[in-house]
């Protein structure tokens, strides 16, 4: 019977019982429902005053430019945290880990909030920066990399930290025995291995820091060009001028659009191979 | 053999999962108590006055504080207001246009603008023109932050400004005025230009110092108030005790000014 039923599976794929069905077209709707409604009412004849306003390109740029940044600096310093988390057996390996996630629970404002505190110009290290230094970090466009790294990297090192205790341990053994050194194994057994959670990481990590508001408002201000993200410009448009924001969210939305569905087609699609 | 669930449970979950989302809208359509719409500023002065000034009743009312411009944008998408109360006539003017029958629009108190400094002012700051004349101790302007224009505060400290003819590059053009506020008590700038009553409800972060320019400090913030359905006699009156004496009597303790 079993046999029988797992060739019925492979025929018609009807492995998915009918009320999971239900619930993840209901879940389709969640999403899809409010972003409808969103392209309804966005005004889109005016779509190209805003597209080619130089405020809302600054924005623009400055928010791919620096949520690119927070990425790569997520990756360099995630990467080797998520490794650490993984595969080391570290004494309060979990209290660590807590640590190292809470940003993510923090309400934005707060983790903006706790960066002042440490490296505002009173704060614990900023102070010591600016006395040592003169270096001033909030109010500046790097304030607001570190605000969009402090929040988004968490998503990065879990993942990555998951997919690492996941793989298949006996492989980089064999690797071992056969003369690889432990950088070697890494570089080219293990790494290659999760490629996808890397890469998935890194997307969802890119994604939460272009869309990051509360911590970079708190953390680096609001100043047009230096630190005004386009999120943060949608937000006050929405005090002023509810249509203008409506149609940057819209840039904002139509940009990780088309990124996620590159990226996925690209290189996620192997995730979906691979299982 | 595949067990199957009882049908019956499934039936009860599904109803139970329809209570939960009915059960606030019908709730909302019960015995109502005065709904006020009220800018953020408002927040701890307006509660004051409904506790001592108003006259004690069973219908004490329920008043949601968010910015003018948010609460305009509810009350224009059907939001169930009986009263608004904002801190400029540009919001008031949006939402009186969608409310056909209101009341009377009534000015009920006036806020001024104080530069907010340090607790003990370090840089000795006497007044706007201090802003842009004085430096720290490393030589460096002065850090000052201002509300963003798109924010009643900003427009006014922005208008002051010009009034007192000062010309700055503040380091930040922040989301509300209260975020100006909390970047002085932090100690990030030298300096923020706020609503009096701020200071009030930030009481030993930070002190006030006057604007010290007589065109600048003529510049106010006027909050009016509108009953929205004109025949709602409790809106009304609710609108008309905003004037009366007790009710200015408390909101001068709260650094409000007369309308």
């Amino acid at each position: 019977m079993s046999a029988a039923r797992r060739g019925t599976h492979r025929r018609t794929g009807r492995t998915t019982p009918v009320a999971v069905s239900v619930m993840a077209a209901l879940a389709i709707v969640v999403f899809s429902v409010p972003l409808l409604a969103l392209m309804v009412r966005v005004p889109w004849s005016d779509i190209e005053d805003v597209v080619t306003s130089s405020a809302s390109r600054d924005a623009l740029a400055l928010s791919l430019l620096t949520s690119v940044c927070a990425t790569v600096c997520a990756a360099m310093l995630g990467l080797p945290l998520a490794w650490v988390l993984a595969r080391t057996a570290m004494p309060g390996r979990s209290i660590v880990r807590a640590v190292c996630t809470l940003s993510m629970v923090m309400p934005p404002v707060v983790a903006g909030v706790a960066l002042l505190a440490a490296l505002g110009r009173r704060g614990l290290v900023g102070e010591l920066l600016d006395d040592w230094f003169g270096v001033r970090l909030p109010f500046t466009t790097p304030a607001v990399v570190i605000a969009q790294v402090f929040v988004a990297m968490p998503f990065f090192v879990l993942t990555v930290e998951s997919a690492l205790r996941g793989t298949d341990r006996t492989v980089e053994d064999a690797a071992r025995t056969l003369g690889a050194s432990p950088a070697y194994v890494m570089r080219r057994v293990t790494l290659p291995a999760v490629r996808p959670a890397i890469v998935a990481g890194l997307v969802l990590t890119w994604a939460r820091a272009l869309g990051e508001f509360g911590a970079t408002v708190t953390f680096a201000g609001n100043f047009p060009g230096t630190t005004r993200t386009l999120p943060v410009a949608t937000y006050l448009a929405l005090e002023s001028d509810v249509d203008e924001a409506l149609l940057m969210a819209m840039v904002l939305v139509v940009v990780s659009f088309i990124v996620l569905v590159s990226l996925r087609d690209r290189w996620t699609g192997a995730l979906g191979g691979a299982r | 053999m595949t067990y199957r669930r009882p049908r019956g449970c499934r039936v009860l979950r599904l109803v139970g999962c329809a209570a939960l989302f009915v059960t606030p809208l019908v709730s909302c359509g019960g015995s109502d108590p005065l709904v006020v719409f009220a800018a953020a500023s408002l927040t701890d002065a307006l509660d004051d006055v409904v506790a001592t000034a108003m006259s004690p009743s069973d219908d004490a009312p329920t008043i949601s504080y968010a910015g003018s411009s948010t609460l305009a944008a509810q009350i224009v998408n059907g939001a169930p207001a009986d009263v608004f109360i904002s801190a400029n006539p540009t919001q008031m003017d949006a939402v009186v246009a969608h409310a056909d029958g209101h009341g009377p629009v009534t000015a009920v108190a006036t806020n001024s603008l104080v530069i907010a400094v340090e607790a003990g002012n370090p840089h000795g700051i006497t007044g706007v023109d201090d802003l842009a004349a004085r430096t720290d101790e490393a030589g460096a302007a002065l850090l000052v932050a201002l509300a963003d224009t798109t924010v009643p505060a900003g427009q006014y400290a922005q208008q002051a400004l010009a009034a007192a003819g000062v010309a700055l590059t503040p380091v930040t053009l922040e989301a509300d005025v209260r975020a100006v506020l909390t970047k002085v008590a932090l100690g990030e700038v030298d300096a923020g230009v706020v609503y009096a009553t701020d200071i009030t409800a930030a009481a030993g972060t930070v002190d006030a110092v006057p604007l010290g320019h007589p065109d600048a400090e003529s510049i106010t913030a006027r909050y009016l108030a509108v009953a929205l359905d004109g025949s709602n006699e409790r809106a009304l009156a609710f609108v008309d005790a905003l004037t009366n004496a007790d009710t200015q009597v408390v909101l001068s303790t709260w650094g409000f000014g007369a309308p």
